[in-house]
């Protein structure tokens, strides 16, 4: 039971993390109708600033305190992965917007190319591993949870009910709604849809950037093929919850963490990932909607 | 960074203003984006602890060159752009095409003529050992990459599926071939086209299930498929061998006749002066192979090009232009595209049997899903749906590749330690946003339908979403 427990806990933790990322796929997908396949290299990158963030504090100002040290490094990688986000968007997407469907796709497969062999040429393809940030453990009845764990769940709930409130309540919100539904009509109401889509893409990448720092400050460890498993797990999360639904973008997270390090700690660690994919696959054949999405009505 | 073209209508002079303007801002962009990545790079020191380093130098160069570059095609190149959009527009719709030369129209014969004497004249101008680098690394490797391209296309570029896990089928006929032949002894011409069943039987397994959704859905589903396949090669270990691959895979053979094998009773080698023997033998058997794959390719292409001229090939097509228009007037969908998938299966399948003759080992690690990228661009940047620019994409990207090996100067150029093959991915994922974005439907050539009902319209399906005008 208690190992039950300490693997639901991991589960959550890695969950809360896949959570972050999907939402940038799924507010992408909802608004545009693309699946952004470089949004895992974007939170690859913000592992990287991250990390490189990390490196200039320890060496440039001692003595700083590890709570100060986690909020530059998750400011410089937001800002690092929102702009990054936003080049792409401009230079790969905005032109393609009207041409045929695969068009973007196939421009975001290469700047997902771009982007981690980017960070391979600039950065070197090995390990980059940092010291332990956060090493306080609890024990509560044989079950140990770590503070970094608790971070990761607090910063997710914490950013969720964030970009809960900016969706539903916020002018802006409203502005994403209106061209998720009709961009034309959006625009003929006033709407800047361009800036609009724009927003949305630096919003999700923001995400993906908190999403980088936490995992470097869980795993200890960033590389630059990072942005590959990550993504694919976080967009199955997005599919699973329901593509265009945040709500289900964090259950579908939490889901897939939970499903992946349940299925390590009793069947076998080697088919982790491909229990993840079989689940893509499952959900897409006969769900495609997902748990909490809308069917989809094609229209001519 | 904005738009690519912007109509030339301001003064000259206003026009100066605004490219400075946008080379300012695209530099400080630039440097936004590159302070951290470029500017300081991290490295292990020998304690194994991460320290960086500063390349403030390099980071300077690139802003310049992102100014530099901004400020051009602003200036420059839009204008350019623009007054060649109108000058196209300006020339009448549905003119007729200037009446086509001997070379244009045989240009596939010719390029099969040239190929066929290829490895011969690499053997007659540089000697059998400097010809192995030839016919190996560039033909037989280009060619390679021509066929899964070929086969990828039927999939891609004829029904409009996009497949990100083509590799998958690849890998099943390489592995079927290693594994059938070292466990059970049979040859390569046996196996190939059972290498190619067993792909195209894979193609309609996975395919059968997820043909129902839509294009980008199917995408990211086909890539789940590439990694499961690649995993189970991985953690299968007692019959795959994982990680380590599969050595020894026997070599092809003359259709059973003469042997490549040194030591055989019926070897090749035995034609020719013993003290030749083996350096001969070994080029021998990559001509032989150059000679296999070209056959190869042309049945890969007969195939397309008979296959796009009857009721299914025209089925792909327009399922590629318009799929709701499809379905409301009777054709199958499902079948349609499955019979699509599986017939690209099966060439993958053909040339994954090749590529594990070819090298004699083969591991999950040739099986990736950048591998699937590659050939996917590869396509793409051809011009869906077209042969000839697909093969021309292939010798330009794979080519390109396999010639960044041969720049030395490079290195004097940027120093010692100067690796060019590390930015061949990073060449290649360029080349497809670039040429996406500036031709959407392929650099070098466009396959329009085969069968129109009527004249070409003015605007062409490329600019128009799917399911609309």
């Amino acid at each position: 039971m208690e190992y039950f427990i300490q693997q639901t806990i991991n589960g959550v933790t890695l969950g809360s993390v896949y959570g972050m990322i999907a939402i940038g796929y799924t507010m992408v997908y909802g608004i545009i109708g693309m699946i952004n396949f470089s949004h895992g290299d974007v939170f690859m990158l913000g592992t990287f600033a991250a990390l490189i963030m990390f490196l200039i504090l320890t060496s440039l100002v001692a003595g700083m305190g590890v709570a100060a040290m986690l909020l530059v490094m998750m400011a410089t990688a937001i800002v690092m992965s929102s702009l990054w986000s936003w080049v792409i968007e401009r230079i790969a997407y905005r032109p393609l917007r009207g041409s045929f469907r695969l068009a973007p796709l196939i421009t975001a497969i290469g700047m997902s190319i771009v982007l981690s062999n980017f960070i391979q040429v600039t950065q070197g393809p090995r390990n980059k591993p940092i010291p332990p940030m956060v090493t306080e453990v609890y024990a509560i009845a044989g079950v140990t949870i770590s503070l970094k764990q608790i971070l990761i769940v607090l910063i997710t709930v914490v950013m969720m009910t964030a970009f809960w409130y900016i969706v539903t309540k916020t002018s802006l919100g409203r502005a994403q709604r209106a061209t998720e539904q009709d961009r034309k009509m959006a625009a003929l109401l006033g709407i800047d849809v361009d800036r609009t889509i724009s927003i949305t893409f630096v919003m999700g990448a923001s995400l993906a950037g908190v999403a980088g720092t936490m995992y470097l400050m869980y795993y200890g460890v960033a590389t630059f093929s990072d942005g590959f498993i990550p993504g694919v797990k976080a967009f199955t999360a997005a599919v699973l919850g329901g593509i265009g639904s945040l709500p289900g973008a964090l259950l579908g997270g939490l889901l897939i963490g939970l499903i992946e390090s349940l299925w390590s700690a009793y069947f076998s660690i080697a088919y982790k990932d491909v229990a993840t994919f079989s689940i893509l696959a499952i959900v897409l054949i006969f769900k495609p909607s997902g748990l909490l999405g809308r069917p989809e009505i094609e229209k001519v | 960074m904005t738009v690519i073209s912007q109509p030339p209508r301001r003064p000259s002079d206003d026009r100066l203003k605004r490219a400075l303007r946008e080379a300012l801002l695209a530099g400080l962009i630039s440097l936004g984006m590159f302070v951290l990545y470029v500017g300081l790079q991290t490295t292990q020191d020998i304690r194994n602890q991460l320290v960086l380093n500063q390349r403030w130098g390099l980071l300077a160069i690139l802003v310049a060159l992102a100014v530099v570059g901004r400020f051009l095609i602003v200036y420059l190149l839009g204008p350019w752009f623009a007054a060649r959009k109108a000058a196209k527009a300006a020339r009448a719709v549905g003119a007729e095409a200037p009446p086509q030369n001997f070379l244009r129209r045989n240009v596939g014969w010719i390029a099969l003529l040239a190929l066929m004497i290829f490895p011969m004249a690499m053997l007659w101008l540089v000697g059998p050992q400097k010809s192995l680098k030839w016919v190996d690394n560039y033909g037989v490797q280009i060619l390679i990459y021509v066929m899964l391209a070929w086969g990828l296309n039927i999939v891609v570029g004829l029904a409009g599926l996009l497949d990100l896990g083509y590799v998958a089928f690849y890998a099943v006929g390489a592995y079927s071939y290693a594994l059938l032949s070292l466990y059970f002894g049979l040859s390569f011409w046996t196996l190939l086209p059972l290498a190619g069943i067993l792909a195209a039987f894979w193609g309609i397994i996975l395919g059968f299930p997820v043909l129902r959704l839509r294009g980008d859905y199917l995408a990211v589903v086909t890539l789940a498929f590439g990694e499961i396949i690649r995993l189970v090669l991985i953690n299968w270990t007692d019959v795959t061998r994982g990680t380590f691959g599969v050595t020894g895979v026997p070599k092809a053979s003359i259709f059973g006749i003469w042997s490549f094998d040194f030591n055989a009773a019926n070897s090749f080698g035995k034609l020719f002066d013993p003290e030749l023997r083996r350096p001969t033998l070994n080029s021998a058997y990559k001509i032989f192979l150059f000679y296999v794959i070209l056959a190869m390719c042309a049945i890969t292409a007969m195939v397309t090009i008979r296959l796009r001229n009857m009721p299914i090939g025209r089925a792909w097509e327009a399922l590629r232009e318009d799929e709701i228009a499809c379905r409301s007037l009777g054709i199958n969908t499902v079948t349609t595209k499955l019979t699509a998938f599986s017939i690209g299966a099966m060439f993958g399948g053909f040339a994954g049997a090749f590529f594990a003759a070819r090298q004699g080992f083969i591991s999950p690690e040739s099986f990736t899903f950048h591998e699937s990228a590659i050939i996917l661009a590869v396509v793409v940047l051809g011009g869906m749906g077209s042969l000839f620019g697909i093969a021309v994409a292939a010798v330009v990207m794979i080519g390109g590749t396999e010639a960044l090996r041969e720049l030395h100067f490079l290195k004097t150029l940027f120093g010692p330690e100067f690796t060019p093959e590390l930015y061949r991915m990073l060449i290649f994922g360029l080349a497809m946003v670039i040429v996406m974005v500036l031709k959407p439907r392929g650099l070098v050539s466009v396959r329009n339908p085969t069968a129109f009902l009527h004249e070409r319209k003015a605007v062409s399906s490329a600019f128009t979403k799917e399911g609309h005008g």
